[in-house]
């Protein structure tokens, strides 16, 4: 017996606690089960907003330190081989992997199964290959054999290592194919027992009568004659919640022979019978309800609701027909009455009310009321003189590459062919070439992508961009778990301007939307609406919003901010040129970190110290900020890191927009030009200036003897190899915490060696005494802006800076192509010392400034456009084909 | 002889006669009451950091006083002996600030082992003499956290032994080694780490030497210090198929027999043991004579329990002689059929069909 209860897939509870961070509890979870005779723990942390490689480490050590759980081996359960890897290297015991499969065919299967062996566990094989998962016996088994051949001749792996789970699926869900699935198992059974020496059968028992969720009498009934069945098959395994078994003899003879029915598929009417028995069955009270025919009394568009979620076709024709009495047009009463009906039926099953045979059969209703309504259509349509006879429209649907979830697409498919329509399902892992392909063979009118997992959301967006570069022009939906409007809207959408992806919510909205993209009449306007829609979501998601209008360059430079040079005498620094400080106390920088933008990094909003008695996030602050605390003493004790800064500090005049900077104060030529950008948002007349950071230096006309300064620091030196430790203690935690923390310590590097050169280096605020709080919130004269940062978007000026400082030589940073400073946690920037310097932001800015500063800094507009796009206020491309 | 050669003639003894292994390395070196000046030698003599009690370092400051024991034991009957390496990689050697030493020290031990060994083969071709690479434990667990606070918490994770232990075991082979010796075995984790990089090296270098793999046991209630039985400990290793499998160190013989026993029902490859000379008296000392001892191991042998035996701690080549000789008229244990079963482990053995 396995114990399941410790798998964040199928207990909700158990995944609560790991999310919530209560191992303590989780290992009471495992405890239990071992205590009630689990023989064995699967240990499943496959969610999605689990770190569930560091979940699964962090669990399995501390199992290891409980020696009544440990006692027991671990089934280390994953769809994830990175997460059964983490697993597999936290265990001391013979464990079992759950599962591999030839999904991605021959060699990952070997290469994985080859590193099982190595680690020394057993493994559990699915029946499952590059084609999908096995669904009839004979694939079941062909696929069994397959890797069973792999496993002994090519791994040398021992057979009786080997466990099979050749898929149980739901059985009496309403749809035919699946109605032979029990007997599949339990046929796939027998002949591996006979045929793969030594192997062991086992498969996850409660996936059978998914149907029935709900229904524990009926579930019990099922597993304990299925079990029956396939036990004597050979299944010799299974991973069943024991608590949840009733005795095969127990069962009431009725209702086992009606699940016998259903399991061994032994005839073709068992589902409904058993659907029929379930109310009489349910959790024991098999007393039948008198028919209520209350809801009869309604109008009639809610009685159509109520047949359709309860699935009752004996008044859908009179009522489909008093509805269409009332409407204009017979396809209003599908649209209206009918899809409302639907969506309720939707809303239902998305909240788990509704279970997937009733769904099934409100589909059912809905055919039947469609049918109804089809010769109405016909003569409509024979009166405008339209063809006969096709479906309502043809529709490919497919998983994606890369994802094997179908659940949802299979409902959208029953769903949609129980409205007349044709469907073609691709099944799972398709490739975009092939929907493509199928779709033009097929002439489809509508394609449906569906994907679960993350990474489905970029292969939609190569689906999209491949059907614009083929020339396709038809709608594109988009469902499935992780999709959502904004993804679709800002990533999947502009892919695909030919035609329109469409966001669908869930199974039932499907039919919906596909008949208004059918209707002719509607297409367009639908198609329009939801441009419409997503233009205005992505427009609101891209940052910056949409910019105001620009005021010529020249017009901005008129409008420069203007200081009152004539009454100031910059300051005079206490050196001229560059000094280094190495090794700087961490205790230090410790006492100066600004613990806000630290739980930002955490996603934890609000301002610290409060955020620790916030009552949303302080329970997740409190442990993280004490966790900090004990990183950050060891990290200084042990010394994990190296500080380094370097300050330089030259004569400096303004000329225009740019800075010049001279070696000495004879202040002949320039040694080095710092340029700097100019604010261009319209601004009323009398009103702010049009600030450049030029404004903050005296210019060279009026004579004064002014400076600038700059500044590299960094606390990142080792940072990586600390992190890299914790990678390999797959200690993810650890690894954010040490990076979170060495950012913040450059922050407060920055932070104090701007403290010291306006006491002492540059000195000209030798008296400031400023708190903590103080410095945070910029209480100081002057400002320190960096490169790339609003004040200065321009990242390339932090090369100059960079030379300026010799700052690699000096500190060990260095810039990457992109400009980014390595390691990561660093600051740099230039001092400005003037009063009444203050932080701003450039803003978009306008082509003129654009080929300004392209011809002071020496560059080709276009190389301008590429390091400045963000700040652009135009679309360069608009520019170009204008000009072409 | 090539390595295949020795590897050949390993196997061939192993099915003859009961093959014994030497004794304790440390009890011998203790002898030479090296002091701070001797453990470093001329190279290591501005070392920063101290080095004394450093026996691995021996192989290359003293290399002499190595390869005069491993002389002894030849002389006093072993077959096998094992390279003095049993902290010779880096986590442990970290401790000195040799971690980098790691290859050249496992090459050097194999290198002098190698010599006597040879040496001793010319001398009695017919009773070939073998090297075992020896791999310790290492000073830290996997399992185990070394924080009662914090059970979770590691202060080694099993990629940081990973490449500890191939690096170990790239230097063994190189120096010359017959065997890998997976020993003292005190936390499988380590263990199966070790086995994952023995095998990886393996890979990588294009040969494959038996696994040998002895584990101890530290308490009376017979488990190893991570909490496994002797059975649960051997299902946990056997994927390694390895040579042979068994128990070392722990306590003198007498206490260690339920253990054997255990072991030698279960597995179904060759069974080593090499004790203590007893358990340590009053001042840590071993005392048990080398009759006694060998009294012990010759009722095992009599039991058809063992394939290989030897010393652990407090054994001296006289122990080894006074055992090869009780052993020498005793057959070794025959290695059982094990049916086809699903055999996993936690702490303890689970058995399925």
């Amino acid at each position: 017996m396995v114990g399941e209860r410790t798998n964040v897939t199928g207990s909700a509870r158990f995944r609560k606690l790991i999310e919530a961070n209560d191992y303590a509890a989780a290992l009471e979870v495992a405890r239990q089960q071992v205590e009630s005779g689990a023989n064995m723990l699967d240990v499943n942390m496959d969610e999605g907003m689990l770190e569930s490689e560091a979940a699964m480490a962090t669990f399995l050590n501390l199992i290891a330190a409980e020696p009544d759980i440990s006692r027991v081996p671990i089934m280390i359960d994953s769809s994830k081989w990175s997460v059964i890897e983490a697993g597999l290297k936290c265990v001391q015991g013979k464990s079992v992997v759950n599962s591999i499969s030839l999904k991605e065919g021959e060699g990952p299967f070997l290469d994985h199964t080859r590193k099982v062996f190595r680690y020394g566990a057993a493994v559990v094989v699915m029946a499952f290959d590059e084609e999908g998962q096995a669904d009839t016996a004979d694939r079941k088994f062909e696929i069994c054999k397959r890797a069973y051949t792999l496993l002994t001749e090519k791994v040398g792996f021992p057979p009786e290592d080997i466990i099979f789970d050749p898929n149980i699926f739901a059985v009496a869900t309403g749809i035919e194919e699946h109605n032979d699935y029990g007997l599949a198992f339990i046929e796939a059974t027998r002949r591996i027992k006979a045929e793969l020496p030594y192997v062991h059968v086992s498969g996850g028992v409660s996936n059978l009568s998914f149907a029935f969720r709900g229904n524990e009498r009926m579930r019990e009934a099922m597993h304990s004659v299925f079990l029956f069945h396939a036990i004597q098959a050979g299944m010799d395994m299974g991973i069943v919640n024991a608590g949840q078994l009733a005795l095969y003899d127990d069962i009431d003879a009725e209702l086992r022979e009606l699940v016998e029915d259903v399991i061994l598929n032994r005839r073709d009417d068992a589902t409904d019978r058993l659907l029929e028995a379930a109310e009489r069955f349910k959790g024991g009270a098999s007393q039948k309800k008198e028919a209520d025919l209350s809801w009869r009394e309604k109008p009639v568009e809610e009685r159509l609701s109520y047949s359709l979620v309860h699935g009752i076709t004996t008044f859908i024709e009179a009522d489909t027909e008093e509805a269409r009495a009332k409407s204009e047009r017979p396809l209003h009463v599908i649209e209206g009455p009918l899809m409302n009906g639907m969506s309720v039926v939707g809303d239902l099953f998305g909240a788990g009310k509704m279970f997937l045979p009733q769904v099934v059969k409100s589909a059912r209703v809905m055919k039947q009321a469609v049918a109804y309504l089809m010769p109405f259509m016909e003569k409509e349509k024979e009166e405008q003189g339209l063809a006969q006879g096709e479906p309502a429209g043809r529709v490919l649907l497919a998983t994606v590459k890369g994802d094997v979830h179908d659940i949802g697409k299979n409902i959208v498919g029953v769903v949609l062919q129980c409205n007349n329509y044709e469907v073609t399902d691709l099944g799972v892992m398709v490739p975009s070439q092939k929907i493509i392909d199928t779709a033009r063979e097929k002439k489809v009118d509508i394609i449906g992508l569906s994907g679960l997992i993350t990474p489905s959301l970029d292969e939609m967006c190569h689906v999209a961009a491949e059907m614009e570069r083929e020339g396709m022009d038809l709608p594109l939906l988009i469902g499935g778990a992780t999709t959502s409007r904004l993804h679709t809207a800002v990533k999947i959408s502009p892919n695909y301007a030919r035609s329109q992806a469409i966001y669908v919510t869930d199974a039932s909205r499907a039919v919906g939307v596909v008949s208004g993209l059918m209707s002719k009449e509607e297409r367009p306007k639908r198609i329009a609406k939801v441009r419409e829609e997503y233009k205005t979501v992505a427009e609101s998601y891209a940052r910056g919003q949409a910019e105001k209008s620009r005021v010529p360059l020249a017009q901005a430079r008129a409008n420069h901010l203007k200081l009152d040079w004539k009454g100031y005498t910059p300051p005079n620094p206490s050196f001229l040129g560059t000094r280094s400080f190495k090794t700087y106390d961490l205790g230090e920088l410790a006492r100066y970190i600004d613990w806000t933008p630290f739980f930002q990094a955490w996603e934890l909003k609000g301002q610290y110290p409060r955020i620790l008695e916030d009552d949303k996030y302080g329970e997740a602050a409190r442990p993280l900020f004490d966790d900090a605390q004990a990183m950050l003493k060891q990290l200084i004790e042990e010394k994990w890191l190296t500080a380094n800064a370097v300050v330089g500090l030259w004569p400096a005049n303004s000329v225009g927009d740019d800075i010049e900077l001279y070696a000495d104060e004879a202040r002949h030529s320039p040694f080095a030009t710092v340029h700097t950008l100019r604010q261009q948002m319209a601004r009323d007349s009398g009103g702010r200036a049009n600030i450049a950071l030029a404004d903050y230096i005296a210019p060279k006309e009026t004579g004064l003897a002014d400076y600038i300064g700059g500044f590299a620091v960094t606390t990142g030196i080792g940072e990586e190899d600390v992190a890299r430790r914790f990678e390999r203690a797959n200690d993810d935690y650890s690894k954010i915490l040490i990076k979170a923390l060495a950012d913040r310590l450059a922050e407060a590097f920055a932070e104090i060696m701007h403290k010291k050169v306006r006491r002492e280096l540059w000195g000209y605020a030798p008296d400031e005494t400023l708190t903590n709080e103080q410095l945070i919130a910029e209480d100081y004269a002057g400002i320190r802006p960096a490169p790339g940062y609003p004040a200065q978007p321009d990242h390339t000026e932090k090369r100059t800076l960079f030379s300026l400082l010799d700052a690699e030589k000096e500190i060990g940073v260095k810039l990457t192509e992109s400009c980014a400073m390595w390691p990561g946690a660093a600051v740099s920037g230039f001092y400005f010392a003037h009063p009444e310097a203050r932080y701003f932001g450039v803003g978009k800015i306008g082509r003129d400034q654009v080929v300004d500063y392209a011809a002071r800094k020496g560059w080709t507009v276009e190389e301008t456009e590429r390091w400045l796009g963000p700040i652009l206020s135009y679309d360069p491309k608009h520019i170009a084909d204008a000009a072409a | 002889m090539t390595r295949e050669d020795r590897i050949a003639a390993l196997k061939r003894e192993a099915e003859q006669r009961i093959l014994i292994l030497d004794g304790a390395m440390g009890t011998m070196i203790q002898r030479h009451k090296l002091n701070e000046a001797g453990y470093r030698g001329e190279r290591f003599k501005d070392h920063q950091r101290d080095l004394k009690g450093n026996n691995d370092l021996l192989v290359l400051s003293q290399p002499d006083i190595i390869r005069d024991i491993h002389s002894a034991y030849f002389e006093a009957g072993a077959d096998l002996i094992e390279t003095n390496t049993f902290n010779a990689q880096s986590i442990s050697q970290a401790d000195y600030g040799l971690e980098d030493y790691s290859y050249e020290m496992n090459v050097a031990a194999a290198k002098l082992a190698r010599e006597a060994a040879d040496i001793w083969t010319e001398k009695t071709p017919d009773r070939p003499r073998f090297v075992a690479g020896a791999i310790g434990p290492t000073n830290r667990t996997a399992s185990i956290s070394p924080d009662v606070n914090n059970p979770g918490f590691r202060n080694v994770n099993f990629d940081e032994l990973v490449e500890a232990y191939a690096t170990q075991t790239r230097g063994l082979i190189d120096g010359g080694a017959d065997v890998i010796l997976i020993e003292t075995v005190f936390d499988t984790l380590n263990a199966k780490a070790a086995g994952y990089a023995v095998e990886q090296v393996f890979d990588e270098m294009g040969v494959e030497l038996p696994i040998m793999i002895s584990g101890t046991i530290t308490d009376f209630s017979g488990r190893n210090l991570s909490g496994q039985t002797p059975e649960a400990f051997w299902y946990s290793m056997k994927h390694l198929r390895p040579f042979s499998m068994g128990l070392n160190c722990s306590f003198g013989a007498e206490q260690l027999r339920p253990s054997v026993d255990e072991m030698a029902h279960v597995t179904d490859t060759y069974v080593s043991v090499y004790p203590n000379a007893g358990l340590p008296n009053e001042m840590g000392e071993y005392d048990e004579t080398p009759e006694q001892m060998a009294t012990l191991l010759k009722d095992w042998a009599n039991d058809g329990l063992v394939n290989i035996v030897g010393g652990c701690c407090g054994t001296t080549p006289d122990h080894i002689r006074a055992i090869a000789q009780a052993m020498a008229k005793y057959k070794p244990r025959q290695v059982p059929e094990v049916d086809h079963a699903l055999r996993l482990s936690g702490l303890e053995p689970f058995v399925h069909g």
